[in-house]
């Protein structure tokens, strides 16, 4: 059994060896395609962000007409100090600032109350009628986030910003008081109640995987209800409500759109409308030191719950084994339960569309007579009385353009988020434990402590000029498809590793030894058994970016104008009713999209979908 | 049909755990090598490696006369172009295809014609005894079934080699009784090369023509079943295999032919040995007597374990406990006295230091 021993070696075929080994791991699929993956992260993510810090510390030109000693392009602390500094600093940055955590305070907590109750109510009671309450308590999410915000201007509003009177005075007689009409209080509820979802499907998710069995045998021992609760209970289910706030906080701390409604009209800005506002005065410097306070503020909050929960199980929703949980008997309140919840239900799903499609129905906003009942703003023609010109919105062929500008975008920012689904899943899975491997799944998850708002803005900063080779993209369509992809990035890869994860690696395995090729493994083997993942993925983010504002509000034009901004820009130029013509719209488009994703993939694909 | 494996100094580490550690084997032609030892032992690593899913940081190994991989020249094939089969522990059938595709998956890489392809799939259905199942999805059938299936996927396609990767972990016991025997017969016609992975020693010494015994990423034994069992080479590998264990003994040689075992003194076969010694004796091989007998030693029944064929006894004496294995359902009764009888030629003496077998 004498094995021969390997011959020594001169150091040139050391080096032919070394040669070979190196050329055959940077050929290998999972590193070609993590090294693909690292460069267009670089360009997509890294170059971006670090434009973005630069164009804060160097001289802008638009700086020159204020500060007669500035150089272009040379380095200063200018916009820093300036911003950070003073009444300026006060104005722009730290009442904003003030306002972007009132409001994200306040709206965590509320949606944290409103969800986890409607999560127990559904998973752990005997409340009637819990499987449509379940269904129908994701649909304030997947409507655009500031729905709520113009239907509370609809029924709220009063005339101290001296526009048309809302429902509320109409039927109550007299104007509702400015701190229920406009700034922090209705921001907070409208976000409350588009954002309460995240809980409600952590919560939810939790509590359906705590083996009640944990609780009973607590029972058992005697323990009260409440300890139960505290001890067993609530720690299984705090890293979900973490989750949960972690989310609402950062997606409310870059929500642009309800700000926007209900916080201009008396100047209540917070940081996302403050940074729209200084660039659109040009202070591209300013704006984006705004922008870096709202990504260090993201972080902190996500460096806080890590610390608090773990990295891990943060963001992952706890795998969800149907237990059969004893249902707590709610008794003789079961039924004030359920009408609460339905209640709850109608005001803020039903009361807002109706709202919406009554002022729609108006030819003059705030005059509530019969005689003013109109399809003019549908299917009326132009007529130079009624916003600014504009024919109704079916007959508008620059909607038709619009609403074709959001389909496109979304369908093509669905193929490619996929697409780097596929191959960020494939890189990272095969390639676990390697240091590669990491560096590609930390890069791709940047992207999710950048506010959407901010995200924008770092676009701007790296696109609006030519970098090497690449044009200035400002202005096209094409940047519009980079920033959507870009911002899904943690998506796509969260969801591409869960997809490859499912596919046991010796089932690739298999087909190597059987001689088949990168390709023809991954078409007849990988393919097949993760194309569903994919297809609902791809729906999913079709239907996140046809309603996605607060990233693309900086970067649209008016040739590329999307469903989204356009509510806003008619909303701003006064056209309420316009604008709520196409939210409706919009939300028909996105409600038939989950229907079509539900008959896809029954049902749990929004729980999957929702970059959790 | 006569590959020879040979493994030259192969080493593997991942991180700081070291899974190979300088191995090197030689499978002959046609053998069926089993790799033994208990998890995390380098065993799986050692056929991933030698199935072309692992590249290992050090060493060669050559498939028949072909060099396959080798670290010094940076050479590795992909496991497609090592001509071997491979079956899966949890099976590895691809759920979306039925048990045909799944057969003719790697034939149609290869491009076989279809007419050839089919004959291929009803013969090694055959081969396994699954006729008829062309039609089903792995999911429609037993664990048992599936295990045959991706046996016949690995026979359809007439690899030199057949790589086995605890194949029968996941099946009962009764199940794995006869996948054993159809292991065996189906080594014994096809004549292919095999390296069989296990932790289950007693599948290890039923079905192999050699066994491979290996603990931390070392060879630590590879030799016939006979040897392993009557011969371990060092005190991990006596440990290891049979079952009940072996009863390992602390000794002093005290003269010439001579162990003392401190209560009492027991003959050997050597005269070479000196100092500390280990005593192995396999249960099976004490003699015991219910009365006094010249030579024997007297103990106390503990416990008497009768199992059918055959009983164990564990006998005391003092603080010296041993098991001892007898046929059929033994009469003993517990804590009655016994006289055991050791045999100097089925002793093997170790040295205590190393570990090492010094004679036996």
């Amino acid at each position: 059994m004498a094995v021969p021993a390997i011959a020594a070696q001169t150091s040139s075929q050391r080096l032919l060896a070394s040669t070979r080994r190196f050329s055959r791991w940077l050929t290998s699929t999972r590193v070609v395609l993590s090294l693909a993956m690292l460069a267009v992260m670089f360009v997509m993510v890294v170059i971006p962000l670090y434009k973005l810090v630069e164009i804060t510390v160097t001289w802008q030109a638009h700086d020159l007409t204020r500060v007669p000693t500035a150089v272009e392009g040379e380095f200063t602390t200018f916009h820093w100090v300036r911003m950070l500094t003073g009444i300026i600093g006060k104005i722009y940055t730290y009442t904003p600032l003030q306002h972007s955590m009132t409001i994200a305070v306040g709206s965590t907590l509320l949606a944290l109350v409103i969800g986890g109750s409607l999560a127990w109510l559904v998973v752990r009671t005997d409340m009637p009628g819990r499987k449509l309450v379940n269904q129908l308590a994701v649909l304030p999410y997947i409507m655009p986030s500031w729905t709520l915000a113009q239907a509370w201007l609809v029924f709220f509003k009063n005339r101290t910003t001296g526009g048309t009177p809302g429902v509320f005075e109409f039927l109550v007689g007299q104007a509702p008081p400015s701190w229920l009409s406009y700034g922090p209080v209705p921001i907070i509820i409208c976000s409350a109640l588009h954002y309460y979802t995240f809980f409600f499907l952590f919560v939810s998710a939790a509590l359906i995987s705590i083996d009640s069995n944990l609780e009973e045998a607590g029972d058992l021992m005697g323990a009260s209800r409440w300890r139960i609760l505290r001890k067993i209970t609530m720690p299984l289910v705090l890293p979900a409500i973490l989750s949960g706030v972690i989310m609402t906080f950062s997606k409310v701390m870059g929500t642009f759109g309800g700000p926007n409604i209900l916080g201009l009209p008396i100047r209540y800005y917070t940081l996302a409308t403050m940074i729209r506002g200084s660039l659109a005065a040009g202070e591209g410097g300013d704006a984006f030191v705004l922008a870096i306070v709202l990504i260090l503020l993201a972080i902190t909050t996500i460096y806080i719950n890590q610390r608090l929960v773990g990295t891990r199980r943060s963001y992952e929703t706890i795998g969800g084994r149907g237990f059969v949980a004893q249902a707590s008997k709610l008794g003789k309140y079961k039924r004030a339960f359920q009408i609460a919840v339905i209640i709850f239900q109608i005001l803020v799903i039903a009361v807002p569309i109706g709202l919406l499609l009554w002022n729609t129905l108006m030819l003059i906003d705030g005059n509530y007579s019969l005689s003013n009942f109109t399809l003019q703003h549908w299917i009326g023609a132009a007529n130079t009385h009624y916003n600014s010109g504009e024919p109704g919105v079916l007959l508008n062929p620059k909607i038709w353009q619009t609403a074709w500008n959001s389909i496109k975008l979304s369908l093509f920012t669905a193929f490619f988020t996929a697409l780097l689904g596929i191959i960020l899943g494939y890189a990272i899975v095969k390639g676990r434990g390697t240091r590669l491997s990491k560096l590609v799944e930390q890069l791709a998850y940047i992207p999710y402590v950048i506010p959407g708002i901010a995200f924008g803005a770092v676009y701007i900063a790296m696109f609006a000029r030519k970098l090497g080779p690449i044009p200035p993209l400002y202005g096209t369509f094409a940047l519009l498809v980079i920033v959507s992809v870009s911002k899904h990035l943690p998506y796509s890869s969260r969801s591409g590793v869960s997809a490859m994860m499912q596919v046991g690696h010796e089932l690739e395995e298999a087909g190597m030894v059987a001689g088949a090729n990168v390709w023809q493994r991954f078409s007849r083997i990988i393919f097949p058994l993760t194309k569903s993942g994919f297809m609902s993925g791809f729906l999913m983010t079709f239907i996140t970016t046809m309603r996605e504002l607060s990233l693309i509000i900086l970067l649209v034009t008016p040739a590329t104008q999307l469903l989204a901004s356009q509510t806003m820009f008619y909303t701003e130029n006064g056209d309420a009713q316009m604008a709520n013509v196409v939210i409706l719209i919009l939300i028909a488009i996105v409600v038939a999209g989950n229907f079509i994703i539900g008959r896809f993939s029954r049902g749990g694909s929004l729980r999957k979908g929702l970059g959790m | 049909m006569s590959t020879t494996i040979t493994i030259k100094h192969l080493s593997k580490h991942f991180g700081t755990v070291v899974a190979l550690d300088d191995v090197s084997l030689v499978i002959e032609p046609e053998t069926f090598v089993t790799l033994l030892g208990p998890s995390g032992c380098g065993k799986t690593t050692l056929l991933r490696c030698v199935a072309g899913l692992e590249d290992p940081d050090g060493g060669e190994i050559y498939v028949g006369n072909k060099l396959v991989f080798s670290h010094p020249q940076g050479i590795s094939l992909p496991p497609g172009q090592r001509e071997l089969g491979l079956v899966f522990q949890n099976y590895a059938l691809w759920p979306h295809m039925k048990v045909d595709k799944n057969i003719t998956f790697a034939l149609e890489i290869q491009k076989m014609p279809k007419v050839e392809m089919q004959k291929r799939v009803k013969e090694s259905l055959q081969e396994v005894q699954m006729e008829g199942y062309e039609d089903r999805y792995p999911r429609e059938m037993s664990g048992g079934q599936q295990q045959r299936i991706a046996l016949a996927r690995m026979l359809a396609y007439r690899p030199k080699v057949f790589l086995m990767d605890e194949p029968l972990s996941n099946l009962d016991a009764r199940l794995r009784m006869d996948m054993r025997v159809e292991l065996k017969r189906l080594h014994h016609i096809s004549g292919a090369t095999t390296i069989y992975v296990t932790h289950d020693q007693v599948e290890a010494l039923t079905m192999s023509t050699t066994i491979a015994v290996m603990k931390e990423g070392r060879l630590q034994q590879f030799d016939t079943p006979d040897k392993i069992y009557h011969f371990p080479s060092n005190l991990f590998v006596a440990d290891f295999i049979g079952n009940p264990k072996v009863n390992l003994l602390d000794g002093v040689v005290s003269g010439k032919n001579s162990v003392d075992l401190g209560k009492f003194k027991i003959p050997i076969n050597t005269s070479y040995a000196t100092g500390k010694v280990v005593v192995g004796i396999r249960p099976e091989d004490i003699t015991i007597f219910e009365r006094p007998e010249p030579g024997a030693v007297e103990f106390s029944a503990y416990s008497v374990l009768p199992a059918g064929a055959d009983s164990t006894i564990i006998a005391r004496l003092g603080e010296m406990e041993l098991t001892i294995r007898v046929m059929g359902i033994s009469k003993i009764r517990m804590d009655e006295k016994i006289w055991l009888k050791f045999d100097p030629q089925t002793l093997n003496l170790y040295d205590k230091e190393s570990g090492l077998l010094i004679a036996s």
